[in-house]
């Protein structure tokens, strides 16, 4: 660390450095913008995904789940339990429904949201939805 | 201390330490939760917890990172702080809005927090680590920009030094890339992808820059080290940090949706991410090595040299660990992304907040140069509880994510996630016990600010 590298070299390594890969890194943000349509669907993304999506985050299920791999690490991964479920929304919501306000004595639970059906309808539609996106066959297998 | 404005950190100091214990009681209440999934259920489920602990561990280090501001850029600059009567209204308010914050979450139903604050009008609630309700989240837009302002009016008036410099290009970056906590779109991709410009490029950008500057500040004042020598190693590794960390981001980018190019990109760019990290320990043992003083607060220079090794051995080792992509797609979203996140915010940020405390604490207080060594023998305990501790801790989920990874998602008949949990209990078990140590590490670590006396300067 001595000759010719000085301090005023160090400085324009790190603006120059800095500046050049943040501009790299919006130029590849804007060509995944470019192909993100293709694999999220978004022509499916409808009023109760929307509504469903909502109502995920004001009940705050990524304290407990994770969605994609990202959340929290108590509780089943969700963006693939459309697929767990047989495909089955109705699944879902009566799994939801179904939550004792106790909990389960003893066992990791879950609240009872008390949601209304519509609400109910829209967070499966949302998971359904999600569980579409092209997200490179993650995770490795229907467990989650 | 040489100038009188420098000591509203100690409000900062003390507030953050506050928090610093209740994160932990409520990592405590979580870790139990885990093998007793009923422990206080209903009245605070899981995810309740979850948001105290980390949102709590997010607002003392931001304390901590404005105290050390306030401490430092004064003295660096040569000046009085612009306006030390801003600096103490805004603690205020950011320490209430903290507060009424942390109490809504244990008194009032999720739910009922986001109508009543109106969260319909601008959703931004509901993410991980982005929980607070939008009307805290803009009150922590205003109190960064009071406090930009203010030590930025310090800076322009004073001594331009690298330390300072780098502090504020730092703190302006994180009060930035906050701003994207407030985009939240109804597509769940694009919501990922942004979420990330928060979160990422925080740990892995700007607040590295912070965690450099008040590094280089304590080693100048502890070791009496050239400031050339100093300022030439900041640039470096900060350079070494963004020209790793901005396009690492890909690490993130490999399962949300994003095309398949990231996966390449994230994991050779993440890669080199341990690279800072590691020049941040040779630097932090070199400059104590060259030291042209012995400086009389030995703890201070302790928490500095431990800084520089679990930094980059929880972010850089733990993270590099998994950060492949053909790895994450096993590891991705399990105790092993767990283990890494608490082995490196302890290793880089805490034990960051925790040096400059350890410098400035006993100096606001008109202590001569240091705690008394009686104090600091106590407060050398407690690293190595908390630390030792925080190291079990990583080891114990990193057991039970391999397990994890193996029974849920590697063998020939991967079981249901709930299964699995059951099984790996004992590793669960194990990292609560460590948590009491931990726990016991913290009580010292106040019980030493009691301890009376004072060690000259040298
Ligand atoms: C306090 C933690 C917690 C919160 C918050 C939470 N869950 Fe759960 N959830 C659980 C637990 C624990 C299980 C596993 C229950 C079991 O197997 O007995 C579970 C299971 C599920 C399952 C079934 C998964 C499977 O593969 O068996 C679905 C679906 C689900 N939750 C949806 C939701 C939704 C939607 C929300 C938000 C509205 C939510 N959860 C919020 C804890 C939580
Ligand atoms: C000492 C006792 C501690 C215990 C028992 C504990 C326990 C926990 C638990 C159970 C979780 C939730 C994991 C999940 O999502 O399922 C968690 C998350 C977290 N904790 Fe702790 N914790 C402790 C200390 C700490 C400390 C000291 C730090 C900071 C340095 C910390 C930082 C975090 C972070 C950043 C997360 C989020 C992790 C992630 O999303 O990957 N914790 N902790
Ligand atoms: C001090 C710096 C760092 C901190 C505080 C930190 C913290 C964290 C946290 C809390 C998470 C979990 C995020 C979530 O909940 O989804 C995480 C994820 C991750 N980190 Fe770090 N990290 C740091 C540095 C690094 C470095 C240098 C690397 C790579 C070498 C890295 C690689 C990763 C990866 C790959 C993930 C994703 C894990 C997954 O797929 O689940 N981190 N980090
Ligand atoms: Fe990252």
């Amino acid at each position: 660390m001595s000759g010719a590298f000085t301090k005023s070299t160090a400085r324009n390594i790190f603006y120059g450095g800095s500046v050049f890969f943040f501009l790299l890194f919006v130029v590849l943000t804007f060509d995944t913008m470019k192909t993100l349509p293709e694999r999220d669907h978004r022509e499916n993304i409808n009023e109760q995904v929307i509504l469903g999506k909502k109502v995920w985050e004001d009940h705050n299920c990524i304290g407990c789940h994770t969605l994609m791999g990202e959340g929290a690490y108590f509780a089943p991964e969700l963006a693939n339990v459309y697929d767990r479920f047989g495909q089955s929304k109705e699944a879902i919501v009566a799994f939801i429904k179904s939550r004792p306000a106790e909990g389960v004595p003893g066992r990791r639970s879950m609240p009872q949201f008390n949601m209304s059906d519509e609400e109910l309808e829209a967070v499966a539609e949302f998971l359904k939805w999600t569980s579409e996106i092209n997200d490179a066959n993650w995770p490795p297998n229907i467990q989650g | 201390m040489q100038y009188q404005s420098q000591s509203v950190a100690k409000l900062y100091f003390v507030a953050a330490i506050a928090l610093f214990v209740a994160q932990i009681l409520f990592g405590l209440i979580m870790g139990l939760q885990y093998v007793m999934g009923d422990f206080l259920f209903p009245e605070i489920p899981f995810n309740v917890a979850r948001m105290v602990h980390t949102n709590a561990l997010i607002v003392w280090l931001l304390m901590g990172f404005m105290g050390a501001a306030y401490y430092m850029i004064p003295e660096e600059a040569e000046t009085e702080l612009h306006s030390p009567g801003l600096a103490v209204a805004l603690f205020w308010i950011f320490l209430a809005a903290a507060g009424a914050t942390v109490l809504a979450y244990l008194t009032i139903n999720y739910a009922d927090l986001a109508k009543l604050t109106g969260n319909d009008m601008l959703p931004t609630m509901g993410r991980e680590f982005l929980e607070q309700p939008t009307i805290t989240k803009i009150g922590i837009v205003v109190v960064a920009l009071g406090f930009l302002f203010n030590i930025g009016m310090t800076v322009l008036k004073g001594r331009k030094t690298t330390i300072n410099l780098v502090m504020l290009i730092g703190l302006v970056g994180l009060a930035v890339f906050f701003l994207f906590s407030f985009y939240n779109p109804s597509n769940l991709v694009l919501d990922k992808y942004f979420w990330w410009w928060t979160v990422h490029l925080w740990v892995e950008g700007v607040w590295e820059l912070i965690l450099g500057s008040i590094l280089a500040y304590v080693l100048i004042k502890t070791t009496g080290v050239d400031r050339e020598v100093i300022e030439k190693w900041l640039y470096i590794i900060i350079a070494m940090t963004l020209i790793t960390g901005i396009l690492g981001t890909g690490h993130h980018y490999y399962w949300i949706g994003a095309p398949e190019y990231w996966q390449v990109l994230g994991s050779v760019f993440s890669a080199m991410e341990p690279i800072p990290f590691f020049m941040m320990t040779l630097f932090a043992f070199n400059m104590v090595n060259q030291r042209r003083r012995e400086h009389p607060n030995k703890a201070a220079v302790l928490w500095a040299l431990g800084t520089g090794v679990m930094a980059f051995l929880g972010a850089g080792v733990w993270g590099f660990l998994h950060t492949l992509a053909p790895v994450n797609y096993y590891t991705h979203g399990s105790q092993i992304t767990a283990a890494h996140g608490h082995m490196a915010f302890y290793g880089a940020y805490v034990m960051v907040v925790l040096t400059i405390i350890s410098y400035a604490m006993p100096l606001m207080r008109g202590r001569a140069g240091a705690n008394s060594n009686k104090a600091q023998v106590v407060e050398m305990w407690s690293f190595w509880l908390m630390t030792v501790s925080i190291v079990f801790i990583t080891l114990f989920l990193t057991g039970a994510g391999i397990l994890q990874v193996w029974l849920q998602r590697y063998s020939e008949s991967p079981l249901p996630f709930m299964v699995v949990q059951e099984k790996i209990a004992l590793f669960y078990w194990l990292r609560e016990i460590t948590g009491l140590v931990f726990l016991a590490g913290l009580v010292l670590y106040i019980m030493s600010f009691f301890i009376k006396g004072d060690e000259k300067a040298a």
